[in-house]
């Protein structure tokens, strides 16, 4: 067998958007307890940087994933347009799905062409080239609650094994109904890193992931703890925790029901 | 024209990988040897569209018998027709007897699933959208999101089939999906996370792509033809292609097929249409030989994405022209399989493969006038001759673009 290679790499920025959180300064206000936690449906911004046309077609899901991406790359002083990119989401965009399949229930099956191209699952990796102008290679994967998980994954097998910084954008919306019932997502959900081979003075925290059979890390305080379970993106939230405190340590994310993901943080 | 795209990133510590196995289930057959006979006999698997209740003027390349499929007890949540079409492409050719050799060599834990579809087990959202609760508006009780809709349902089933307990995720990229699962697998080997992986791609007809691409106005009413005069649009298909990937072994068979070089690009362009000088396109392409450590004269025959629309054929003779020159001869099996969208990938890999080991190129059927205006040496019948280096191209929605390149160790 193979010598298992240190995934390490540097995290350089983090963009986040859920419900009751605006961004990451004030997500790492809640999950180191200086703020408390009030849960509000997430507000999604107006996309800027696409341009009007495409800004027009677009739904929340890309909204929610453009917004967390221009975050990162600006908290890590990087030109996302210089990034490759790692997208993933549980489900895309849940609402075009919907709609889609009301228009083919019915007599008429007249489909708008947006709203076809919308549907595929790499659309906001789409918009995201758009926006950017990001010409290197892209990503858009699914693992169902495993989404975070695999898509950290791919990102941390990037950097490393093409020595190339990464930006990862993980991100979950809800679906309408009647899918809700069947797949209920609390809310509307992103996170997004850019990650690095070496240590920049953007840098702060180093992470090495393996894979572990402890079980997955629950938040302390109960109302964090259901967002983390109640949307596929969050699973994110013991990883951001560690960060936001800016503690040493280990932190257990969801990943395929065979194994976990554990992050080793070390802030730098 | 500008000036080749810079490659994009270096690749490092990527040595070669073997196709321990490989199979592939189309319009044009079940495996490799139905497969190789009709793609022999120059023999379309495109006919006139009777699938399901779809009333649009086109044809597809569907495969028949999929809904007779019985999935294992114990794995009957993920009964959808994408899985039943992966259940029966992986029982073809030996495939699921070389994953559990693979096992006995590395592992359950050291053999990774990377797969890519576009629409997975959409249908049996569509068909349960047509039986909501009156009153409620509910799905019916017995819909199953999880095992049938949601896109890792397909790598979460050939996970649970062949017993597979490593890493695990879909690609899902529209029409490249099946060509990045070899890039990612690539990397994971190259890491070190695994020694094996489980790649391919399973994509199954059904409504939405159907009226989809319709809607577009990139469906053509008669069979596809690419590269042709009066191209029209794209004949939609399905599939169902996987690979085994592993470590080069201390010695190789002659006719072994191995996977040389992968190149990713975005457009950064538009949604739903190519780079028109199909820059993307390039530098995929490039990207591809970079990592293959091939020069463009090393490529003997490229697989063609070769959709048929107007705006794909242009973009890509374009790219291919500009990275491999005029007299490469290409051409898209399209003609004969249909674009299996998130499977084309997959299925044009084992293609190449199959070419390589029995010494011929493929014709693009269905083409009667090839276009002046795409300078790229189109061959539209079959072509025998020894092929030791070959390329294939898978381009999708959103501009995602993937090259692939392989070889025969002989």
């Amino acid at each position: 067998m193979r010598q298992l290679a240190p995934l390490t790499v540097y995290l350089d920025g983090i963009g986040l958007l859920g419900p009751g959180i605006g961004d990451w300064p004030s997500g790492a206000l809640v999950l180191t307890g200086a703020s408390p936690y009030v849960p509000q449906p997430t507000v999604l911004p107006t996309p800027g940087a696409l341009p009007a046309a495409e800004r027009r077609r677009t739904g929340s899901i890309v909204k929610l994933a453009l917004a967390v991406g221009f975050e990162a790359t600006s908290r890590a002083g990087v030109d996302p347009a210089t990034l490759p990119s790692v997208f993933c989401s549980s489900g895309a965009d849940g609402q075009n799905c919907h709609e889609i399949c009301e228009v083919l229930a019915s007599s008429e099956r007249q489909l708008s062409p947006t709203r076809f191209h919308n549907s595929v699952h790499n659309a906001a990796a789409g918009y995201w080239g758009i926006a950017t102008g990001a010409t290197p290679p892209s990503s858009a994967l699914c693992a169902f609650d495993a989404s975070f998980a695999a898509g950290l994954l791919e990102a941390l097998v990037q950097v490393v094994v093409d020595r190339t910084a990464v930006l990862l954008i993980a991100y979950d919306a809800s679906y309408p109904q009647p899918l809700h019932a069947k797949r209920p997502i609390a809310d509307a959900f992103a996170v997004a890193l850019v990650l690095a081979p070496e240590a920049r003075a953007a840098s702060s925290a180093r992470l090495t992931a393996t894979f572990t059979d402890a079980s997955t890390d629950r938040i302390p305080e109960p109302q964090i703890e259901a967002l983390r379970s109640s949307i596929p993106a969050a699973r994110c939230l013991p990883l951001l925790r560690r960060l936001a405190r800016r503690e040493t340590g280990c932190a257990v994310i969801d990943y395929l029901d065979t194994q976990r993901l554990a992050v080793e943080v070390v802030p730098c | 024209m500008s000036a080749a795209a810079p490659v994009a990133r270096s690749q490092t510590d990527m040595t070669a990988l073997v196709l321990t196995a490989f199979t592939a289930t189309s319009c044009i057959g079940r495996g490799r040897l139905e497969m190789l006979t009709k793609l022999k006999e120059e023999h379309t698997g495109l006919a006139r569209c009777a699938f399901e209740s779809v009333d649009l003027d086109t044809h597809v390349g569907e495969v028949s018998g999929v809904d007779a499929v019985r999935l294992p007890d114990g794995l009957r949540e993920f009964a959808c027709r994408n899985n039943r079409l992966a259940l029966l492409g992986l029982g073809q050719d030996g495939f699921t007897e070389a994953v559990a050799q693979s096992v006995s060599r590395w592992g359950r834990r050291r053999v990774g699933v990377f797969i890519g579809t576009s629409t997975s087990g959409i249908l049996e959202t569509e068909l349960a959208y047509r039986h909501r609760d009156p009153v409620s508006g509910a799905l019916p009780d017995g819909f199953q999101y999880r095992g049938t809709h949601n896109s890792f349902s397909l790598a979460a089933f050939v996970r649970q089939l062949l017993q597979l307990e490593g890493p695990a995720a879909v690609v899902c990229s529209a029409c490249s999906s099946s060509a990045k699962v070899f890039g990612t697998a690539r990397r994971m080997i190259a890491a070190g996370l695994i020694d094996a992986a489980v790649v391919g791609g399973v994509d199954s007809l059904c409504l939405t792509t159907l009226y989809g691409f319709h809607s577009l106005q990139l469906v053509s009413p008669t069979p596809c033809r690419p590269f042709d005069v009066a191209r029209d649009g794209i004949s939609i298909g399905e599939a169902a292609a996987f690979a085994l990937l592993e470590p080069l072994p201390a010695s190789l068979d002659a006719d072994a097929v191995m996977l040389l070089g992968v190149g990713e690009s975005s457009d950064a362009y538009h949604m739903s249409a190519p780079h028109p000088e199909g820059r993307g396109a390039r530098a995929a392409m490039l990207q591809a030989l970079a990592s293959a450590d091939l020069e463009p004269t090393a490529i003997d025959y490229i697989n063609l994405h070769g959709t048929g629309t107007p705006s794909n054929d242009s973009a890509e003779s374009r790219a291919v022209a500009a990275v491999l020159g005029a007299s490469v001869p290409g051409s898209s099996t399209k003609g004969a399989t249909g674009h299996t969208l998130g499977a084309a990938g997959a299925l044009e890999a084992v293609i190449c493969a199959l070419a390589m080991q029995h010494g011929f190129m493929p014709g693009g059927l269905n083409t009667t006038q090839i276009d002046p205006a795409l300078g790229i040496r189109y061959l539209r019948e079959n072509r025998r001759g020894r092929l030791a280096r070959v390329m294939s191209n898978s381009f999708g929605f959103g501009g995602s673009n993937c090259s692939l390149v392989f070889g025969q160790a002989g």
